[in-house]
């Protein structure tokens, strides 16, 4: 049985008085210890899927479940200490006026959860910061190095499902490079599930077992890494949002 | 004093306080660079120092009559800034004065800062009919004019230094309420505000732990720009006569007695009046500093 | 022929901090063809590019041995001198076409507003040339963009009529500041070809800053590899591959590609004197 399972998963939300239909009955499965990629344009609904996942985004049709079970709306507690979320922009993701020690004590407080020292300092390590950055400002830091504070945030609970929401696009290369091996160490260690989304698809290439190509909030094609590798898609939308990537097989 | 900047600005802090501090410490340096936000402090703290100090400064007793010496003109000897209609020292008066306009400074700000913080934040995050019902209450109290809703409830009360309080805090918390609950609805959908609801916190440690840290800033700066404002009001009320009763020696109340010998004896009503001119322009000169430190859209870069 | 000759540029911030040099010493020459400038955040691309319209506020200072555009020194030139050549004849566009449109006044007005205030030319005329300029960046109903405010295009249509804007007075350089990363890839290749076209056919010359390695070695006829403020290898795009700078060889290898291997990507190893 699939870890993840969403079946027909349909939201719709008014913004700004105009009905958005963002996402229109995907439906993907992914196991235990998988990594799965959601790849797409702006306005694909991509992003929306993982919002919808954990609550951000409202499930107007159709059903998510995690091991089986529906997920509970609203989510709980127990809900936050299995799936954990990543944001694409470290700028954006950690509180301008809480200092690291407060952005990582912060989950272990609201689960009422002790040893704060150890776990701290622990994650602080998994993620390769030096514990002097522990009580550093998120504006002291670089955008590389903020981003595995977010990393280190989501771990803090030992969830067993990671949504990343393009976490590398906006560092540059070099610290993309060091974020995404710190990403597949941990998933390595800790036997964690991937669901990815990216637009750059040497990025999920690279991170994901299987991906799911979307259109307008539609799911076009399902690709594995070898079809991805061998250029064995189907569809034609697949092929041109391939093509327009071809430096990315340099 | 090397050591203890060298402390303030250690790039990896031992402690959250230090990071606190190291935080203040870089900000006050901010404040400093500008000479009319020092002028500002300046005048914020001797006003502080004055109040405090009020009996060992003041010459004379504020409030002793000495009809002997009505209408006394300034700089004479042992009478600086002259006498009032009872020959009372009118800097004496001005200094004890002082007392009673941070004290009423002081009682507004720790009461309706706070309520409309707790206002606005609440209606900002929940939304809906919450945010509804709150701002509508929010809109009756603006609808009104300040001081004429202030009068209205020192009438309903009756005179006196904390009815005047009482009605200055009622009446000035809608600000307030707007600048959070405008804060917040640009806070509420950020990418921090979500990873918290993430990790299952719920609404009163968002509100309380994550919210209202940003909307701080905005509120103090709003606070030090209104506290000339405060000023102002409680020294109308004085002057209607709603206020501060005689024979304490409240500013608006001062020149409201003087009023009657503008022509001939112009320093009874002038001094005073010139006390709430400086001390306005004090707060009003160090609220414009503190903006541009505190202000997260101007301090971003 | 050379366009733009740019010699031992500096630009200096002086701020509490101390001294902060964004760009150290820069030179290159540009004729009519494609300079890519790549480098990470903070290597002063951006500054470069700024630079040479002088468009860098205080407490920034630019400084340069030489820094010449088509026989106009921009180093003496007086700032009426330096507002005539901008947009006129240097142009800019910048990433986020959000930022750059005014977005409470009409496309079509935004278009023909310098045509008609600086250059006196009737409203029909301006509107002509405007319409022109929409077709050149291959927009396919000009008329509706003209009538339509910025928040009603998408980001590609935004950064199109963005590069339009900067085309109406015919500039003989265009500096582009990352103008496609706010960009799908489909829509990035539909921009990079109009910029393609403009160099090819009008002969102008253009300087594409970017941090995208791949993209520029795709693009460009020649790459500035900045770091740091200092370019520390420039060459032709189509021997990127064989770059002999290590910075340049590492971020190229730090790249994740399709279909290549799943072991860890080569993390780049900097050394101190590739910042000398």
């Amino acid at each position: 049985m699939a870890l993840i399972e969403i079946e027909n998963l349909t939201v719709h939300f008014r913004a700004k008085g105009h009905l958005v239909r963002a996402v229109e009955e995907v439906s993907l499965a992914v196991d235990a210890r998988e990594s799965y990629g959601l790849v797409g344009e702006s306005g694909s609904g991509k992003s929306t899927i993982l919002r919808a996942i954990c609550g951000l985004a409202p499930v107007t049709g159709g059903t998510i479940r995690i091991a089986g079970e529906t997920i509970p709306e609203p989510r709980d507690r127990a809900f936050a200490a299995r799936v954990q979320m990543v944001f694409q922009d470290p700028y954006g993701s950690l509180h301008p006026r809480h200092t690291v020690d407060r952005a990582l004590s912060e989950p272990l407080a609201i689960h009422g959860i002790g040893d704060t020292d150890r776990r701290m300092q622990e994650a602080l390590t998994d993620v390769g910061l030096p514990s002097a950055f522990r009580f550093r400002y998120p504006h002291q830091l670089s955008g590389g190095q903020r981003q595995r504070v977010a990393i280190a945030r989501a771990l803090m609970l030992k969830p067993e499902i990671l949504l990343l929401d393009e976490p590398t696009s906006a560092l540059d290369a070099s610290v993309q490079a060091e974020t995404l091996n710190l990403l597949n160490r941990l998933r390595a260690e800790r036997g964690l599930t991937f669901l990815m989304v990216s637009h750059d698809l040497a990025v999920i290439d690279h991170m994901c077992d299987r991906v799911l190509v979307m259109q307008h909030g539609r799911a076009v094609e399902e690709l594995t890494r070898g079809d991805l590798a061998g250029a064995r898609m189907k569809t034609a939308y697949a092929r041109s949002l391939f093509d327009a990537s071809a430096d990315r097989m340099l | 004093m090397t050591t203890l900047t060298a402390w303030l600005r250690d790039p990896n802090p031992m402690s959250r306080i230090q990071a606190r501090l190291g935080q203040s410490y870089l900000s006050w340096l901010r404040l400093r660079r500008n000479p009319l936000t020092m002028l500002g402090l300046a005048i914020s703290v001797a006003l502080l120092m004055i109040a405090l100090f009020a009996p060992i400064l003041a010459p004379h007793d504020p409030i002793a009559q000495n009809l002997a010496e009505r209408f006394i003109r300034p700089f004479s000897a042992g009478h600086w800034l002259g006498t009032d209609e009872f020959g009372r020292d009118i800097l004496s008066r001005i200094l004890y004065g002082s007392r009673i306009t941070l004290y009423i400074v002081a009682l507004v700000i720790l009461t309706a800062p706070v309520a409309g913080l707790i206002i606005g934040t609440v209606a900002g995050y929940f939304g809906g009919w919450v945010d509804q019902v709150l701002m509508r209450i929010t809109d009756i109290f603006l609808a009104f004019p300040k001081l004429i809703l202030a009068l209205a409830l020192v009438a309903v009360l009756g005179p006196g230094m904390v009815n005047a309080v009482l009605a200055i805090a009622l009446t000035s918390w809608p600000p307030y309420a707007r600048v959070a609950r405008a804060e917040t609805l640009t806070v509420r959908n950020s990418d921090y505000i979500a990873a918290v609801r993430l990790q299952g916190a719920g609404r009163a440690r968002i509100i309380w732990g994550h919210i209202m840290p940003m909307c701080l800033p905005s509120v103090v700066i709003r606070v030090t720009l209104d506290m000339a404002g405060v000023i102002l009001t409680a020294a109308g009320l004085g002057f209607l006569g709603l206020g501060v009763q005689p024979p304490l020696p409240e500013w608006g109340l001062m020149i409201s007695a003087g009023r009657k010998y503008l022509f001939e004896q112009w320093w009874v009503a002038t001094m005073p009046g010139l006390a709430i001119f400086i001390v306005s322009l004090g707060f009003n000169l160090l609220g414009d500093g503190l903006r541009d430190v505190l202000d997260p859209k101007s301090a971003s870069k | 022929m050379t366009l733009l000759t740019v010699e031992n540029l500096r630009v200096t911030f002086d701020t509490e901090a101390g001294l902060v040099e964004a760009v150290r010493g820069v030179s290159f020459a540009l004729g009519r063809e494609r300079l890519g400038i790549v480098g990470e955040s903070g290597s002063g691309k951006t500054m470069t590019g700024r630079a040479v319209l002088r468009l860098i506020r205080p407490p920034g200072r630019i400084e340069a041995d030489r820094m010449v555009f088509d026989g106009e020194d921009l180093m003496t030139a007086d700032d009426a001198a330096m507002r005539a050549l901008r947009g006129h004849r240097i142009a800019m566009v910048m990433q986020d076409p959000k930022y750059s449109l005014n977005p409470v006044m009409k496309v079509g007005a935004q278009l023909t507003e310098g045509l008609r205030q600086r250059d006196r030319i009737p409203k029909a005329e301006a509107q002509a040339k405007a319409i022109e300029a929409l077709n050149a960046v291959q927009i396919r109903d000009p008329e509706r963009v003209m009538e339509a405010y910025p928040h009603e295009l998408s980001g590609g249509m935004g950064q199109r009529v963005m590069i339009a804007m900067m085309l109406i007075p015919n500039p003989d350089l265009l500096i582009a500041d990352e103008p496609t990363s706010a960009l799908d890839v489909t829509v990035q290749a539909e921009v990079l070809s109009i910029l393609d076209a403009l160099v090819r056919d009008r002969g102008m010359g253009l300087i594409f800053i970017s941090h995208d390695l791949r993209l520029v070695a795709r693009f460009c006829d020649r790459v500035l590899v900045m770091y740091r403020g200092k370019v520390v290898e420039e060459l032709a795009a189509k021997d990127l591959m064989q770059a002999k700078h290590p910075y340049t060889k590492g971020l190229l290898n730090c790249l994740p590609r399709i279909g290549g291997a799943r072991e860890p990507l080569p993390a780049l190893n900097r050394s101190a004197d590739w910042a000398l």
